[in-house]
């Protein structure tokens, strides 16, 4: 078994925006909203990023895609460093990376028919005649389930769940091998998110997709990926296989996150430990000293407030960022010797 | 025992019209069911399932036109809070009936501060002084968790995060002791951990005032942590009814089925490919003759086209609107 190379490959990558005050509006400070971030998406998976709101994990997969300027670090897709290269160098990338939004309603224009939306991507980076163009744009709403006949009708007609399936289809044109999904499902309703989800599955396993499925829904996303990034405040406090993540996490703030999710049954329900956490997210432009997470965590030792953990495998494939685990390690390997 | 208590809101065959350009939309029809003190009845279902609706034609606010509460009765006590007039309607508003809504951010006023918004119910319900209302408001910011109450009164909404103005809609709605607590989607705009600590909140305080809660939501797995009773709405009806656990372990409806079938789990093994309900929710632009759910549903036979089933019985206070018996399913 070969292993499969990382399609996308980021480093380090640090997404700061500037906040300007003061009476000569210069930079009083930065909202770090991503701050050193580094993983690889490997060819044919799906990478989970969940964490709650404010976490930076939409910023960061547009980062991924270079919808924002990154402040620092480097972005490789398909062998690419796509972070220096010019806008029109970047143009011609574009094909390959693709991007689903959350909320099917903004992101397609209203005064367009769905014909012109999906065939928007064509007219750009192609100069295919206009009947081979509506040929791939029917071949493209049979692969997402749309009906060709609703092709000349506005994006109003349609309901939230078709509506998304536009928005895939439209990534879908230029068959690209690498697809951000930004919360793809965070408004639909439950019966119509399992729909899109299987689609997005089916589509992966018939054109080899890549995807970067960002989400604050945790059991969604341990059913779709494959392997789970969890992040808190800006950074990536850990990083496994999806069933190691769910099965044992190794960072505090993980657990918690787990553990707040609702059980969807009374009797497991009423005897589950549940681990609440205390306050708030602090604010991605003042964070905290040392460990991000130190606030919140209960069991915050002295070292957490003064240095910043890395990230680092603890077990084979399993990333965590937290001084608990370090301590773990040392302590586990003296014990054993 | 707790059966026996007259229930503290009592609904029956609600129905709610809005006329549109070209026709009607049967948002809300028939729906009846009651509250009885100290319970808190889970109310679950989609977008368009008309949970919101039935809520809000309960307190008259529904703006009327295009709304317009057809029939029906809903009993608090015993007045009728169809037939009261404004001013009695005002009054139980914030007064008996406490409300909080989804988003916190904009069921807030964001030009007064959060002190004057706990008080102005304070004031105008219970014809408490200025200095009375404070003192009240800064207990009900304890109360809901808020540290530093006395402190934060003179702040505005946006210098709360999104779990504390969801603590401050609730002690709002609780100002007046209220009976009952109307809560329309309250976690839904919030992330997971502070969902947690909301649901917590409530529960601490269901012990500590006893007062009967509806909380609506899609989410079944809140409900399943929270509620006693559940009740499944689908394209305006309540399509079953039950005790959380009973519903659970053996839902009736194909609806609620498959709604407990599609959700993916935190434990246990993966699927390997999510179950789905086919189609769209119904449009529901008449009064419905035959089951809305019939499209949609694995076991519609005839009979499912031609009537719209009633409610029966299961045994336990639990019931079902469906001709089809699940329990021919397990034989």
């Amino acid at each position: 078994m070969n292993t499969p190379r990382a399609l996308v490959e980021v480093r380090d990558l640090k997404m700061h925006f500037p906040i300007y005050g003061g009476v000569l509006k210069r930079q009083i400070g930065a909202v770090k909203a991503v701050d050193g971030v580094s993983f690889d998406i490997l060819e044919g998976e799906t990478l989970g990023i969940v964490g709650e709101s404010g976490c930076g994990k939409s910023t960061c997969g547009r980062a991924v895609l270079r919808l924002y300027e990154a402040t620092a670090g480097s972005i490789t897709i398909d062998g690419t460093d796509i972070a220096t290269m010019s806008q029109e160098e970047l143009r011609q990338e574009r094909p390959k990376m693709q991007m689903v939004f959350q909320d099917p309603q903004a992101s397609l224009n209203p005064r367009m028919t769905v014909a012109s939306l999906i065939g928007e991507p064509l007219d750009e980076h192609t100069k295919w005649s206009r009947q081979k163009k509506l040929e791939r744009i029917y071949e493209l709403m049979d692969a997402v389930g749309l009906n060709r006949e609703f092709a000349h009708r506005y994006p109003h007609a349609f309901s939230g769940g078709q509506r998304q399936r536009i928005g895939i289809a439209r990534a879908l044109a230029l068959n690209p091998k690498f697809i951000v999904c930004d919360e793809p499902i965070a408004a639909l309703d439950v019966s119509i998110q399992a729909q899109v989800v299987n689609l997005l599955e089916d589509l992966q396993k018939q054109f080899g997709l890549t995807y970067m499925f960002i989400s604050h829904d945790l059991s969604m996303v341990r059913h779709i990926a494959d392997r789970v990034a969890v992040m808190y405040l800006g950074v990536i406090v850990e990083l496994a296989p999806v069933q190691a993540m769910f099965d044992q996490p190794l960072h505090p703030y993980t657990e918690a996150l787990l553990s707040a999710v609702p059980e969807p049954d009374p009797s497991l329900s009423m005897q589950k430990d549940r681990i609440v956490l205390q306050g708030d997210v602090p604010s991605p432009s003042n964070p905290p000293q040392g460990c991000n997470f130190c606030t919140r965590c209960s069991k915050v030792m002295d070292i957490c407030k003064i240095e910043q953990p890395e990230l680092r495998e603890i077990e084979p494939g399993h990333f965590a960022a937290c001084h608990l685990r370090n301590q773990d390690q040392i302590t586990g390997r003296t014990g054993g010797a | 025992m707790r059966d026996e208590a007259a229930p503290v809101l009592d609904v029956k065959d609600l129905k709610t019209v809005f006329r549109v350009r070209g026709g009607e939309v049967h948002a809300v029809n028939s729906v009846s069911f009651d509250l009885r003190p100290g319970e808190l009845l889970g109310v679950v279902g989609e977008s368009g399932s008309g949970k919101s609706v039935t809520m809000m034609s309960l307190l008259g606010l529904l703006p009327s036109p295009p709304a317009e509460v057809r029939e029906g009765t809903v009993m608090l006590g015993d007045r009728d809070l169809l037939k009261v007039d404004e001013d009695t309607l005002r009054n139980i508003r914030g007064g008996d009936i406490g409300f909080v809504f989804q988003d916190p951010m904009t069921s807030l006023n964001p030009v007064f501060t959060v002190g004057f918004q706990i008080m102005e119910p304070l004031r105008a319900h219970m014809g408490m002084t200025k200095a009375q209302a404070r003192d009240r408001s800064v207990e009900l910011l304890d109360l809901v968790g808020i540290p530093d109450a006395r402190r934060r009164l003179k702040d505005f909404p946006h210098q709360f995060s999104g779990g504390m103005r969801q603590r401050v809609m609730i002690a709002i709605a609780l100002a007046c002791n209220p009976k009952v607590l109307i809560a329309d989607e309250p976690t839904t705009a919030l992330d997971v951990t502070i969902q947690a600590q909301i649901l917590e909140l409530v529960k601490d305080l269901r012990q500590k005032l006893g007062m009967a809660i509806i909380w609506i939501t899609h989410d079944l797995g809140v409900i399943a942590g929270i509620a006693d009773r559940v009740m499944v709405m689908y394209g305006g009806q309540v399509v079953e009814q039950g005790p959380v656990k009973e519903l659970f372990a053996d839902p009736a409806h194909p609806y609620t089925r498959a709604l407990l079938q599609t959700m993916p789990k935190l434990h246990g093994t993966r699927d390997e490919k999510l179950r789905v309900i086919e189609g769209q929710p119904p449009m529901l632009g008449q009064h419905p003759t035959s089951c809305p759910f019939r499209d949609r549903c694995a076991h519609s036979f005839e009979r499912c086209a031609t009537e719209n089933p009633q409610r029966r019985p299961l045994g336990d206070n639990h019931d079902v609107a469906c001709h089809w018996d699940h329990r021919e399913e397990q034989v």
